[in-house]
């Protein structure tokens, strides 16, 4: 009978196995997205503080000129370690439409941490007419919404080149080796040095990439930590309510073998 | 029974007097307490009361998602996410939520592989296991629409192709569509309807699950050995006994649970679903979730639109006449060797299903999943049938009690396999 238990595993554990299949699937030609070590790898993995604060810095004077990030406020910064006060600091740099005032008048105002992320454009269609027709999509969730996360972020900021032989880029379109088709709208984003961090981490593109791509992971996943940390106590908790369960079994049963 | 009062025995006195007008108490001693359960039973007769647990689960995490969601195509997406980043343990529910769907259908899964292959499904247990049936299309029903509400890419588009295959009917086909859409395409009339029978269905379904446990407790349980109980010494009242091994089932199951929840809350879900829906890009592939996929594979393996949707509602409807198909007198397939072997056949050619139903409709997988579709309609309409007239079943043992605890030497198949200990 324990080979039949078995198989009820052996059944599960086919189905857990085979799930994801329709994931990788996705996107046609099959691309492998090389694995990155991140600091939140694996079912200890914390994020890097420090990284993500880089990210930060970096999706702030890089990326936000296209990507709004919608879903996230100010204020979540300081789940990234930031003082309220440099919450307050940050959010006070944009100005933020609010209204109508008593008079019925929009008015601008400077930005507080209860603020959602400021949006770069007004609408996608104003994004679109800004980025040769493209949208650049909303970062919020973007670690989640692209098959292999923040490995794919990494990859894909760290995949552009020059195309190989035979292969022709289309006009406006960049040459990138981890993008489904190859073929970008958006140019290669970050550059070395184009970013100075006040930390002194050097600006090379894979330090960049790392860090903004663990920004966007937190960004997407900021119960992650709280989520794992649950985790483990529960099915430690589990395990021994498992082993209190099977031996009270046992003893109930003894008499009835 | 002085002015018409039950006669109750429930010693504590407050308890009594609800017994006595209202016999829930009795009743409860009756159905959980004391009922004669087949002592034999294995690991695989958890399932049931899983299922129970995971349908309670469900509708407890969903009544508080429900009061932090917005049917809406224009807020959907972002209510969503709001309960994931500012609603207390907001993240908790709606993992608890989406992959208790996951677990609930392994655990149906398991719990109708049981019965098919113990063989519960047959006489006395004909109405318990269409009843079941009944469960699994609502489960079905329910989970899909619940896929809908995120309003993400995969929502959108899986309720564009799901809602479009019953334009395949003649005549009331587009008639159909226009009732699930609520207009001309998938839109916010869909979303609001299908929220509102979202939390409509699983009431249903308990409704149903009643009556699933009513019949269960007519006819009693079938067990591994497949023959009835002929007296107390084959049975063991439920509680202690079971409701002592369900428990250990329950902190195993939430293991599992608990594991998927915490540290791969999104391995069975699409990331595609994490871009909310827009009616005017298609992705590159359209998939339902997993535990669809082999239904889906059985639509993409007919040519045909109409055939394939029949296929595909038939590959579940043709369970409800099982009990009919299925005409051997002898219930486990511990002793039918032949089929047994053309269940673990049926059993792979489900999961070939399940895992073709996730690649791309090119091949091999359409071949292969020709091939397993014809195989899975095989075995119901041409095999069961046949063997239940052509195979020679080996001998069944005496009786429960005898096989399990021994005593002289036991029939052939039985003596092999011991029984479960632990």
């Amino acid at each position: 009978m324990f080979r039949t238990t078995l198989k009820a595993f052996a059944v599960l554990g086919s189905l857990v196995a085979f799930a994801p299949a329709p994931a990788s699937a996705a996107g046609g030609e099959e691309i492998h997205i090389p694995d990155t070590r991140f600091s939140f790898d694996g079912i200890f993995g914390t994020y890097d503080r420090a990284s993500a604060q880089r990210g930060f810095q970096i999706y702030k004077e890089v990326c936000a000129n296209c990507h709004a990030m919608h879903l996230l406020s100010y204020r979540n910064l300081r789940a990234l370690g930031l003082t309220e006060a440099q919450v307050a600091a940050i959010a006070s740099t944009v100005q933020i439409q609010d209204g109508p005032n008593d008079e019925g008048q929009m008015f601008e105002r400077p930005g507080r941490p209860s603020d959602r992320f400021r949006s770069p454009f007004a609408n996608p269609q104003a994004a679109r007419a800004a980025n040769n027709g493209a949208l650049p999509p909303d970062l919020s969730v973007i670690a989640k919404a692209r098959a292999g996360g923040a490995d794919y972020l990494y990859a894909l900021l760290t995949g552009y080149g020059d195309p190989p032989p035979g292969v022709t880029v289309m006009e406006g379109m960049n040459y990138n080796r981890y993008f489904p088709g190859h073929q970008i709208a958006m140019a290669a984003p970050l550059n070395e040095g184009q970013v100075e961090f006040s930390d002194g981490t050097p600006s090379t593109l894979e330090n960049m990439a790392r860090d903004v791509s663990t920004f966007l992971q937190w960004a997407a996943e900021p119960e992650l930590e709280e989520r794992r940390a649950m985790g483990i106590k529960i099915i430690l908790f589990l395990t021994v309510l498992a082993g209190l369960a099977y031996a009270v079994k046992r003893k109930i049963w003894a008499d009835v073998h | 029974m002085a002015s018409g009062l039950h006669n109750s025995d429930i010693p504590n006195p407050v308890l009594r007097w609800i017994d006595q007008r209202m016999p829930v108490f009795t009743m409860m001693q009756k159905e959980y307490g004391s009922f004669p359960t087949p002592r034999n039973f294995n690991y695989f007769w958890n399932f049931g009361a899983l299922a129970m647990v995971n349908l309670v689960i469900m509708i407890a995490t969903g009544v508080f998602l429900a009061m932090h969601y917005t049917p809406h195509t224009s807020m959907a997406f972002d209510s969503v996410e709001r309960i994931m980043r500012d609603v207390n343990y907001g993240w908790l529910l709606r993992y608890v939520h989406a992959n208790g769907a996951s677990m609930f259908f392994i655990v149906v899964y398991i719990h109708i592989w049981r019965g098919m292959y113990y063989g519960s499904y047959k006489a006395p247990r004909e109405l318990l296991w269409m009843l079941g049936v009944a469960i699994f299309l609502l489960m079905m029903a329910t989970a899909f629409m619940g896929y809908v509400l995120p309003w993400g890419q995969m929502s959108f588009w899986g309720a564009t192709v799901i809602t479009n295959l019953f334009s395949a009917f003649p005549v009331v086909g587009e008639w159909i569509v226009q009732l699930l859409w609520g207009g001309f395409s998938v839109d916010n009339p869909t979303l609001n309807r299908f929220f509102a029978l979202h939390y409509l269905l699983p009431f249903v379904i308990v409704g149903v699950v009643f009556l699933h446990v009513v019949a269960l407790h007519i006819t009693g349980s079938n067990n591994p050995l497949g023959i009835e109980p002929k007296g107390p010494q084959d049975t063991l009242p439920f509680h202690p006994y079971y409701t002592a091994k369900d428990s250990f089932g329950l902190v195993i199951y939430f293991i599992v649970f608990a594991a998927i929840v915490f540290f791969a809350p999104n391995y069975l879900g699409h990331p595609d679903n994490y871009i909310p829906a827009n009616p005017l890009v298609t992705p590159a592939h359209i998939v339902p979730e997993w535990y669809f996929l082999p239904f889906y594979a059985i639509l993409r393996a007919v040519p045909d639109k109409l055939g394939g949707v029949l296929m595909m509602f038939g590959s579940i409807l043709v369970w409800f006449v099982l009990p009919w198909l299925d005409r051997s007198p002898v219930r486990s397939m511990r002793f039918r060797p032949i089929a047994r072997i053309a269940f673990l056949l049926w059993t792979a050619a489900f999961l070939v299903l399940l895992y073709c139903g996730g690649k791309p409709a090119e091949e091999p997988y359409v071949t292969i999943s020709r091939l397993a579709t014809a195989y899975y309609f095989a075995y119901f309409l041409v095999i069961l049938p046949l063997l239940a007239r052509l195979e020679k079943p080996l001998p069944l043992p005496e009786s429960i009690a005898r096989a399990v605890l021994g005593g002289g030497p036991l029939p052939g198949g039985a003596a092999a396999k011991p029984m479960e200990k632990a």
